[in-house]
């Protein structure tokens, strides 16, 4: 430190002259538009390129804030698809102006736990009823479903996942409209079995298998899964499906909650038909 | 002592207003400017602390710049001036010693010391000063021919109020008292 102040004090002069012209340079692009924009245009591009690796990096850490809004525009942007309006009936006197009634809503939630490794696997989610979220509505990711939610508390959600060995969907084939049901065995969470599919179905590896909207708790068109493989055993009524989900359960960021408008009276009215 | 500072002050202030409100004014064939107010940073005493030098200098290019508003410009030539000054002035051989008391002027050092001095420190003040005026490098060609004209008008300037304001050799030196 003393050695430094020794040297600044010996060349002294030489020290004040570059104070004195850093201060006049200072002046001068302060002062003059003119060598302020010539200054600013030599500097800019230097700047600039630090500033965008700046941005860069602080963009990697609004991922999350970024994905969040994204979702939550996407949940919006879903509930006006047309999956999520039901045709009303145009050929009675429409009380509604509108062609389409809104049938599903969508409430964007973000995965807080998630196990793949058990035999019952649940998601946790981190919204619950005060989000409107109810027990038994549908969950489903940008690729496909995810599952049901099986209980809720004011701000958390549990989803009994694909990968659950109780869960049961009702599947649909997109191309022929075949209905069986998906299930989980318990060992692989990338692969299900498809039940229930009759014999007399032609089954291509690679179909597409979609929800059936038969449960009134997905919309109908969801991508479940495309056929693996699949046998016919002797004597056996049904196909033996294998099925790949096209969930990656194991990569489960932020899902959608559905949201039925019209699954209560729905329920009502099947189990009115039922009990007569 | 007192009097050397009140001559420099008095010649600040007299050099400063022939620059402000007269060469200023002069733009010969549109852009040769002569810049005359430096001869105050020119023969200033040799005695003058380095470190005043400069600061007198800038001080001095700040007021130019006040008036012409280009805060800064002459400023920063003038330091630069300022800081080659001593070396210049060590450099230059003259015939006659340097001795306390004598001035940086053609009556103590002789014509072609005080040529040669105020020449290069002409020079480097317009080329700071230009340089900072155009603050590019490109068209340098034209950037230098307005250094090198202005250059030569000051320079004439200074010359020749070395023999307007200094009328009596004072032959001190070569002993003819």
């Amino acid at each position: 430190m003393r050695n430094i102040l020794n040297f600044i004090w010996k060349n002294h002069f030489f020290f004040l002259f570059l104070l004195l012209e850093t201060v006049c340079l200072v002046i001068v692009i302060q002062n003059n538009d003119y060598q302020r924009a010539a200054f600013i245009n030599k500097t800019s591009e230097f700047f600039a390129s630090v500033n965008k690796r700046i941005t860069n990096i602080y963009d990697y850490f609004n991922l999350a804030e970024i994905n969040r809004q994204l979702s939550e525009e996407n949940a919006r942007l879903r509930a006006q698809t047309i999956t999520s309006f039901n045709l009303t009936d145009t050929n009675t006197f429409a009380i509604n102006d509108t062609l389409y009634k809104q049938e599903y809503t969508y409430i964007q939630a973000k995965v807080v736990n998630n196990s793949i490794n058990r035999r019952k696997n649940f998601i946790t989610l981190n919204k619950g009823s005060n989000h409107g979220i109810k027990k038994d509505m549908g969950v489903i990711s940008p690729q496909g479903v995810v599952g049901i939610v099986a209980d809720v508390s004011p701000n958390y959600t549990t989803v009994m996942s694909l990968l659950h060995i109780d869960s049961k969907i009702s599947a649909q084939l997109k191309n022929t409209n075949h209905i069986g049901s998906l299930v989980w065995e318990g060992i692989n969470y990338r692969k299900g079995k498809l039940n229930d599919m009759p014999t007399h179905v032609v089954l291509h590896v690679g179909d597409t298998l979609v929800t059936s909207g038969f449960s009134a708790i997905f919309p109908q068109g969801i991508d479940l899964g495309y056929v693996l493989d699949f046998s016919l055993r002797n004597g056996e009524m049904f196909y033996d499906v294998d099925i790949a989900f096209t969930v990656d359960f194991n990569n489960l960021a932020y899902v959608y909650v559905v949201n039925n408008l019209l699954k209560e009276e729905r329920s009502k009215l099947e189990k009115k038909t039922a009990h007569d | 002592m007192i009097r050397i500072v009140t001559s420099n002050i008095l010649r600040f202030l007299v050099l400063t207003a022939i620059q402000v409100a007269v060469l200023n004014h002069i733009h010969l064939s549109g852009y040769v400017n002569p810049y005359l107010y430096i001869l105050f940073i020119l023969i200033l005493p040799f005695e003058t602390p380095k470190w005043l030098l400069l600061i007198v200098a800038f001080f001095q290019g700040l007021v130019i710049d006040l008036f012409v508003q280009t805060p800064g410009m002459h400023a920063a030539a003038c330091v630069f001036m300022a800081f080659l000054r001593p070396l210049i002035a060590a450099t230059i051989s003259s015939k006659k010693e340097y001795e306390p008391g004598i001035q940086p002027s053609i009556q103590d050092l002789g014509f072609n010391w005080f040529l040669t001095y105020s020449a290069i420190l002409t020079v480097a003040h317009h080329t700071i000063l230009f340089m900072m005026e155009v603050f590019h490098f490109y068209e340098f060609a034209i950037t230098i021919q307005r250094i090198l004209y202005s250059s030569v008008i000051t320079l004439i300037l200074i010359i020749l109020s070395q023999y307007i304001f200094y009328r009596k050799p004072r032959n001190i030196i070569s002993g003819k008292i």
